[in-house]
Protein backbone atom coordinates (compact mmCIF):
# COMPACT_ATOMS: atom_id res chain seq x y z
CA UNK A 1 0.00 0.00 0.00
CA UNK A 2 1.84 3.22 -1.15
CA UNK A 3 -0.20 5.89 1.09
CA UNK A 4 -0.50 6.21 5.06
CA UNK A 5 -3.72 4.20 6.39
CA UNK A 6 -6.23 6.82 8.31
CA UNK A 7 -5.19 5.59 11.34
CA UNK A 8 -1.80 5.87 12.87
CA UNK A 9 -1.76 5.95 16.62
CA UNK A 10 1.91 6.40 16.95
CA UNK A 11 0.84 9.77 15.10
CA UNK A 12 -1.08 11.15 17.67
CA UNK A 13 -3.57 13.34 15.74
CA UNK A 14 -4.73 10.62 14.01
CA UNK A 15 -6.58 9.22 16.42
CA UNK A 16 -9.15 11.62 16.61
CA UNK A 17 -9.21 12.62 13.29
CA UNK A 18 -8.91 9.74 11.40
CA UNK A 19 -12.16 8.89 9.74
CA UNK A 20 -13.46 5.10 11.30
CA UNK A 21 -15.05 3.86 8.35
CA UNK A 22 -13.47 2.96 4.91
CA UNK A 23 -14.00 5.34 2.13
CA UNK A 24 -16.64 4.64 -0.31
CA UNK A 25 -15.33 3.35 -3.73
CA UNK A 26 -17.56 4.30 -6.38
CA UNK A 27 -17.51 3.96 -9.92
CA UNK A 28 -17.47 7.52 -10.93
CA UNK A 29 -19.61 8.96 -14.25
CA UNK A 30 -17.28 10.41 -17.29
CA UNK A 31 -18.81 13.34 -15.59
CA UNK A 32 -17.62 13.21 -12.05
CA UNK A 33 -16.47 16.76 -11.87
CA UNK A 34 -13.99 15.09 -9.57
CA UNK A 35 -11.83 14.08 -13.17
CA UNK A 36 -11.60 17.64 -13.96
CA UNK A 37 -8.76 20.21 -12.12
CA UNK A 38 -8.15 23.83 -12.12
CA UNK A 39 -5.94 25.46 -14.49
CA UNK A 40 -3.71 27.89 -14.19
CA UNK A 41 -2.71 30.64 -15.80
CA UNK A 42 1.08 31.69 -15.66
CA UNK A 43 0.16 35.48 -14.87
CA UNK A 44 -1.12 33.96 -11.55
CA UNK A 45 2.43 33.32 -10.82
CA UNK A 46 4.89 35.60 -10.15
CA UNK A 47 8.85 34.90 -11.52
CA UNK A 48 10.36 35.49 -7.97
CA UNK A 49 7.61 33.20 -6.22
CA UNK A 50 9.83 29.94 -7.01
CA UNK A 51 12.86 31.29 -4.92
CA UNK A 52 12.52 31.60 -1.46
CA UNK A 53 15.47 33.47 -0.78
CA UNK A 54 14.59 36.07 -2.76
CA UNK A 55 11.52 37.35 -0.84
CA UNK A 56 12.98 39.65 1.27
CA UNK A 57 14.90 42.59 1.21
CA UNK A 58 18.23 40.27 2.37
CA UNK A 59 19.37 36.79 2.00
CA UNK A 60 17.72 34.07 4.50
CA UNK A 61 20.54 32.64 7.10
CA UNK A 62 21.08 28.54 6.02
CA UNK A 63 22.50 26.36 3.13
CA UNK A 64 21.68 27.15 0.45
CA UNK A 65 20.10 24.62 -1.94
CA UNK A 66 18.18 23.96 -5.63
CA UNK A 67 14.92 21.34 -5.08
CA UNK A 68 14.08 20.35 -8.65
CA UNK A 69 11.98 17.44 -10.33
CA UNK A 70 9.18 16.06 -11.97
CA UNK A 71 5.15 15.65 -12.31
CA UNK A 72 3.82 12.72 -13.64
CA UNK A 73 1.51 10.90 -13.99
CA UNK A 74 1.18 6.92 -12.93
CA UNK A 75 2.64 5.95 -16.64
CA UNK A 76 5.37 7.95 -16.28
CA UNK A 77 4.22 10.80 -18.30
CA UNK A 78 4.70 14.83 -17.42
CA UNK A 79 2.03 16.72 -16.11
CA UNK A 80 2.35 19.76 -17.57
CA UNK A 81 0.95 23.84 -16.33
CA UNK A 82 0.70 22.31 -12.44
CA UNK A 83 0.71 24.25 -9.56
CA UNK A 84 3.18 22.98 -7.16
CA UNK A 85 3.30 24.64 -3.98
CA UNK A 86 6.28 24.24 -1.11
CA UNK A 87 6.99 25.48 2.17
CA UNK A 88 9.01 24.80 5.32
CA UNK A 89 10.68 25.49 8.76
CA UNK A 90 13.87 27.92 8.40
CA UNK A 91 17.18 27.04 8.63
CA UNK A 92 16.75 27.23 12.78
CA UNK A 93 13.57 24.30 11.94
CA UNK A 94 11.07 27.66 13.05
CA UNK A 95 8.21 28.13 10.73
CA UNK A 96 6.92 31.96 9.74
CA UNK A 97 3.71 30.72 11.74
CA UNK A 98 2.26 32.13 14.61
CA UNK A 99 1.02 29.08 15.68
CA UNK A 100 5.21 27.58 15.99
CA UNK A 101 6.17 27.86 19.75
CA UNK A 102 10.12 26.25 18.61
CA UNK A 103 12.29 29.11 20.98
CA UNK A 104 14.51 28.58 17.77
CA UNK A 105 15.11 32.53 15.96
CA UNK A 106 12.66 33.24 13.21
CA UNK A 107 14.38 34.61 10.09
CA UNK A 108 13.45 38.42 8.83
CA UNK A 109 14.66 37.46 5.21
CA UNK A 110 12.57 33.98 5.41
CA UNK A 111 9.06 33.20 4.69
CA UNK A 112 9.57 29.59 4.05
CA UNK A 113 6.81 29.46 1.17
CA UNK A 114 6.83 29.05 -2.70
CA UNK A 115 4.82 28.24 -5.59
CA UNK A 116 5.49 27.31 -9.15
CA UNK A 117 4.15 25.96 -12.16
CA UNK A 118 5.60 22.82 -14.25
CA UNK A 119 7.19 23.31 -17.52
CA UNK A 120 6.39 21.20 -20.52
CA UNK A 121 8.60 17.93 -18.94
CA UNK A 122 6.78 18.68 -15.82
CA UNK A 123 9.66 19.99 -14.33
CA UNK A 124 9.41 22.45 -11.21
CA UNK A 125 12.75 24.00 -9.87
CA UNK A 126 12.70 25.69 -5.85
CA UNK A 127 15.26 27.80 -4.56
CA UNK A 128 15.01 27.82 -0.77
CA UNK A 129 17.58 27.41 2.14
CA UNK A 130 17.41 23.01 3.64
CA UNK A 131 15.20 23.51 6.44
CA UNK A 132 16.31 22.31 10.16
CA UNK A 133 15.04 19.55 12.27
CA UNK A 134 12.40 20.65 15.12
CA UNK A 135 11.02 18.92 17.96
CA UNK A 136 7.03 18.57 18.22
CA UNK A 137 5.36 17.55 21.17
CA UNK A 138 3.80 13.93 19.68
CA UNK A 139 6.21 11.95 22.59
CA UNK A 140 8.95 11.93 24.60
CA UNK A 141 11.67 13.50 22.41
CA UNK A 142 10.02 13.60 19.45
CA UNK A 143 11.95 15.32 16.56
CA UNK A 144 10.71 15.92 12.94
CA UNK A 145 13.69 15.16 10.36
CA UNK A 146 13.95 18.03 8.36
CA UNK A 147 11.24 18.38 5.39
CA UNK A 148 9.80 20.42 2.47
CA UNK A 149 6.13 20.54 2.28
CA UNK A 150 5.06 19.65 -1.26
CA UNK A 151 1.42 19.96 -2.47
CA UNK A 152 0.64 18.95 -6.34
CA UNK A 153 -2.47 19.36 -8.27
CA UNK A 154 -2.13 17.27 -11.53
CA UNK A 155 -4.82 16.65 -14.36
CA UNK A 156 -7.84 15.45 -11.79
CA UNK A 157 -8.92 16.55 -8.49
CA UNK A 158 -8.68 13.24 -7.77
CA UNK A 159 -5.24 13.19 -8.12
CA UNK A 160 -4.70 16.25 -5.85
CA UNK A 161 -1.63 15.54 -3.15
CA UNK A 162 0.30 16.83 -0.48
CA UNK A 163 3.01 15.51 0.73
CA UNK A 164 6.50 15.90 2.32
CA UNK A 165 10.46 15.59 0.99
CA UNK A 166 12.88 14.06 3.19
CA UNK A 167 16.59 14.75 2.64
CA UNK A 168 19.47 11.51 2.43
CA UNK A 169 20.37 10.16 4.84
CA UNK A 170 18.88 11.72 8.15
CA UNK A 171 18.98 9.92 11.67
CA UNK A 172 15.34 10.69 12.54
CA UNK A 173 13.90 8.91 9.96
CA UNK A 174 13.31 5.61 12.42
CA UNK A 175 11.93 7.71 14.70
CA UNK A 176 9.46 9.99 12.74
CA UNK A 177 5.98 8.56 13.05
CA UNK A 178 4.81 10.67 10.05
CA UNK A 179 7.34 9.16 7.69
CA UNK A 180 6.97 5.60 9.20
CA UNK A 181 2.77 5.82 8.30
CA UNK A 182 3.83 4.90 5.06
CA UNK A 183 3.47 0.61 5.63
CA UNK A 184 5.78 0.06 2.64
CA UNK A 185 9.87 0.77 3.11
CA UNK A 186 10.33 1.10 -0.56
CA UNK A 187 7.34 4.01 -0.64
CA UNK A 188 9.09 5.64 2.36
CA UNK A 189 12.03 5.85 0.30
CA UNK A 190 9.78 7.59 -2.47
CA UNK A 191 9.54 10.64 -0.20
CA UNK A 192 13.53 11.09 0.17
CA UNK A 193 14.84 13.39 -2.40
CA UNK A 194 18.14 12.48 -3.75
CA UNK A 195 20.99 14.50 -3.57
CA UNK A 196 22.14 15.14 -7.35
CA UNK A 197 25.42 16.69 -8.23
CA UNK A 198 24.30 17.77 -12.27
CA UNK A 199 21.51 20.06 -10.44
CA UNK A 200 24.02 21.25 -7.68
CA UNK A 201 25.49 24.70 -9.08
CA UNK A 202 28.78 25.17 -8.55
CA UNK A 203 29.95 28.00 -5.76
CA UNK A 204 26.63 28.41 -4.63
CA UNK A 205 23.93 25.61 -4.15
CA UNK A 206 23.43 21.95 -3.39
CA UNK A 207 20.80 20.10 -5.75
CA UNK A 208 18.40 18.04 -4.61
CA UNK A 209 16.12 15.65 -7.28
CA UNK A 210 12.60 14.72 -5.98
CA UNK A 211 9.90 13.34 -8.47
CA UNK A 212 6.42 13.37 -7.79
CA UNK A 213 4.29 10.48 -9.19
CA UNK A 214 0.64 11.29 -8.76
CA UNK A 215 -2.23 8.36 -8.55
CA UNK A 216 -3.92 6.80 -11.73
CA UNK A 217 -7.27 8.52 -12.42
CA UNK A 218 -10.64 6.62 -12.74
CA UNK A 219 -10.41 6.81 -16.63
CA UNK A 220 -7.33 5.68 -17.19
CA UNK A 221 -8.33 2.43 -15.46
CA UNK B 1 5.47 4.12 -8.41
CA UNK B 2 3.43 6.84 -6.92
CA UNK B 3 4.71 8.92 -4.33
CA UNK B 4 2.65 8.87 -0.69
CA UNK B 5 0.36 11.30 0.88
CA UNK B 6 1.81 12.94 3.97
CA UNK B 7 -0.17 15.31 6.53
CA UNK B 8 -0.28 18.54 5.90
CA UNK B 9 0.76 19.56 8.95
CA UNK B 10 -0.26 22.06 11.48
CA UNK B 11 2.03 25.00 9.69
CA UNK B 12 0.21 25.61 6.48
CA UNK B 13 -0.89 28.96 6.93
CA UNK B 14 1.29 31.31 5.97
CA UNK B 15 1.45 29.18 2.93
CA UNK B 16 -1.43 27.90 0.96
CA UNK B 17 -4.39 29.80 2.00
CA UNK B 18 -4.73 33.51 0.45
CA UNK B 19 -6.62 36.73 0.87
CA UNK B 20 -9.53 35.16 -1.91
CA UNK B 21 -9.30 31.84 -2.04
CA UNK B 22 -12.63 31.37 -0.30
CA UNK B 23 -14.59 34.11 -2.83
CA UNK B 24 -14.45 32.11 -5.82
CA UNK B 25 -17.14 34.85 -6.78
CA UNK B 26 -17.07 39.13 -6.69
CA UNK B 27 -18.82 40.77 -4.00
CA UNK B 28 -22.93 41.36 -5.68
CA UNK B 29 -22.18 38.45 -8.09
CA UNK B 30 -26.04 36.99 -9.18
CA UNK B 31 -26.94 34.17 -7.85
CA UNK B 32 -24.04 33.67 -5.60
CA UNK B 33 -24.57 31.13 -2.75
CA UNK B 34 -22.46 30.61 0.52
CA UNK B 35 -21.27 27.42 1.51
CA UNK B 36 -20.55 27.06 4.94
CA UNK B 37 -20.07 24.96 8.38
CA UNK B 38 -17.65 23.43 10.45
CA UNK B 39 -15.09 20.97 10.92
CA UNK B 40 -15.57 18.35 13.59
CA UNK B 41 -12.94 16.07 14.93
CA UNK B 42 -14.52 12.47 16.60
CA UNK B 43 -15.28 14.03 19.73
CA UNK B 44 -17.71 16.68 18.35
CA UNK B 45 -14.37 18.82 18.73
CA UNK B 46 -13.83 21.71 16.36
CA UNK B 47 -10.72 21.32 14.35
CA UNK B 48 -9.07 24.72 13.68
CA UNK B 49 -6.43 24.23 11.76
CA UNK B 50 -7.99 22.49 8.54
CA UNK B 51 -7.66 23.62 5.09
CA UNK B 52 -10.50 22.90 2.36
CA UNK B 53 -11.09 22.83 -1.56
CA UNK B 54 -13.90 24.03 -3.21
CA UNK B 55 -13.98 22.62 -6.82
CA UNK B 56 -16.70 23.25 -9.33
CA UNK B 57 -15.54 21.23 -12.10
CA UNK B 58 -14.49 24.40 -14.40
CA UNK B 59 -11.72 26.86 -13.71
CA UNK B 60 -14.27 29.48 -14.96
CA UNK B 61 -13.16 33.02 -16.36
CA UNK B 62 -11.75 34.43 -12.76
CA UNK B 63 -8.60 33.82 -12.06
CA UNK B 64 -8.12 31.08 -9.36
CA UNK B 65 -4.88 32.53 -7.11
CA UNK B 66 -5.72 36.27 -8.40
CA UNK B 67 -9.08 36.34 -8.70
CA UNK B 68 -8.69 39.34 -11.54
CA UNK B 69 -10.96 38.49 -14.73
CA UNK B 70 -14.79 38.89 -15.02
CA UNK B 71 -17.08 35.99 -13.55
CA UNK B 72 -16.57 33.20 -11.54
CA UNK B 73 -13.95 30.73 -10.88
CA UNK B 74 -14.31 27.29 -9.82
CA UNK B 75 -11.41 26.51 -7.45
CA UNK B 76 -11.30 28.04 -3.88
CA UNK B 77 -9.63 27.34 -0.72
CA UNK B 78 -10.60 28.01 2.75
CA UNK B 79 -8.53 27.63 6.33
CA UNK B 80 -10.77 26.65 9.60
CA UNK B 81 -10.94 29.79 11.89
CA UNK B 82 -10.71 29.02 15.90
CA UNK B 83 -14.25 27.50 15.90
CA UNK B 84 -13.67 25.38 13.30
CA UNK B 85 -16.02 26.78 10.99
CA UNK B 86 -15.34 27.93 7.13
CA UNK B 87 -16.99 29.74 4.24
CA UNK B 88 -17.20 29.91 0.71
CA UNK B 89 -18.62 32.62 -1.44
CA UNK B 90 -18.84 30.58 -5.25
CA UNK B 91 -21.57 30.15 -7.93
CA UNK B 92 -24.13 27.77 -7.84
CA UNK B 93 -22.23 24.48 -10.07
CA UNK B 94 -23.73 22.79 -12.91
CA UNK B 95 -24.36 19.82 -11.37
CA UNK B 96 -26.17 19.09 -7.95
CA UNK B 97 -22.95 18.93 -6.43
CA UNK B 98 -19.68 20.63 -5.61
CA UNK B 99 -16.72 18.78 -4.77
CA UNK B 100 -14.98 19.20 -1.53
CA UNK B 101 -11.77 17.84 -0.21
CA UNK B 102 -9.93 18.29 3.61
CA UNK B 103 -6.61 18.61 4.46
CA UNK B 104 -5.84 18.65 8.36
CA UNK B 105 -2.75 17.93 10.99
CA UNK B 106 -3.79 14.48 11.85
CA UNK B 107 -4.98 13.10 8.40
CA UNK B 108 -2.11 11.64 6.52
CA UNK B 109 -4.07 11.60 3.41
CA UNK B 110 -6.93 14.40 2.25
CA UNK B 111 -10.37 13.35 2.41
CA UNK B 112 -12.66 13.60 -0.48
CA UNK B 113 -16.18 14.51 0.05
CA UNK B 114 -19.30 15.93 -1.94
CA UNK B 115 -21.75 18.78 -1.22
CA UNK B 116 -24.81 18.34 -2.70
CA UNK B 117 -26.87 21.23 -2.46
CA UNK B 118 -30.55 19.09 -2.31
CA UNK B 119 -31.75 15.90 -1.90
CA UNK B 120 -32.05 13.94 -5.00
CA UNK B 121 -31.72 11.11 -7.50
CA UNK B 122 -27.77 9.98 -7.75
CA UNK B 123 -25.65 7.26 -8.50
CA UNK B 124 -23.68 8.15 -5.09
CA UNK B 125 -26.66 9.22 -2.92
CA UNK B 126 -28.29 5.77 -4.09
CA UNK B 127 -25.90 3.59 -2.79
CA UNK B 128 -25.80 4.76 0.81
CA UNK B 129 -27.90 4.17 3.43
CA UNK B 130 -29.88 6.96 4.71
CA UNK B 131 -28.32 7.98 7.44
CA UNK B 132 -24.87 7.88 5.67
CA UNK B 133 -26.41 9.93 2.83
CA UNK B 134 -27.48 13.06 4.38
CA UNK B 135 -23.99 13.51 5.48
CA UNK B 136 -23.33 14.58 2.02
CA UNK B 137 -26.57 17.16 1.55
CA UNK B 138 -26.00 20.76 2.49
CA UNK B 139 -29.18 22.33 4.42
CA UNK B 140 -30.64 24.85 2.70
CA UNK B 141 -31.34 28.08 4.24
CA UNK B 142 -32.12 31.04 1.47
CA UNK B 143 -28.48 31.42 -0.66
CA UNK B 144 -26.66 29.74 2.41
CA UNK B 145 -26.17 26.12 2.04
CA UNK B 146 -24.48 24.78 5.75
CA UNK B 147 -22.52 21.69 5.82
CA UNK B 148 -20.43 20.21 8.44
CA UNK B 149 -17.81 17.90 7.99
CA UNK B 150 -17.14 14.87 10.77
CA UNK B 151 -14.36 13.42 10.32
CA UNK B 152 -15.01 10.65 12.38
CA UNK B 153 -17.94 8.81 15.29
CA UNK B 154 -20.94 9.85 15.14
CA UNK B 155 -23.01 10.83 11.58
CA UNK B 156 -19.63 10.26 10.07
CA UNK B 157 -18.94 12.29 6.63
CA UNK B 158 -19.01 9.72 3.89
CA UNK B 159 -15.22 10.21 2.39
CA UNK B 160 -15.05 8.68 -1.21
CA UNK B 161 -12.43 6.86 -3.12
CA UNK B 162 -12.17 7.08 -6.79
Amino acid sequence: MTHPPNLSPAYRSTILRAPSRPAVAFKTDPDAIELTSPVFGHQEVGALDADLTRQHAGEPIGERIIVTGRILDSSGRPIRNTLVEAWQANAAGRYAHEGDRHPAPLDPNFTGAGRCLTDDEGRYRFVTIKPGAYPWRNHHNAWRPAHIHFSVFGTAFTQRLVTQMYFPGDPLFPFDPILQSVPDAAARERLVAAFDLDVTEPEWALGYRFDVVLGRTPTED
Amino acid sequence: MITPSQTVGPFFGHALPYETGPDLVPDGYPGAITVTGRVLDGAGEPVPDALLELWLGETGTRGVLRRDGEGASGFGRCATAPDGTYRFRTARPAGPYLALLVFARGLLRAVATRVYLQDGPDPLLDSLEPERRATLVAREDGDVYRFDVRLQGEGETVFLEF
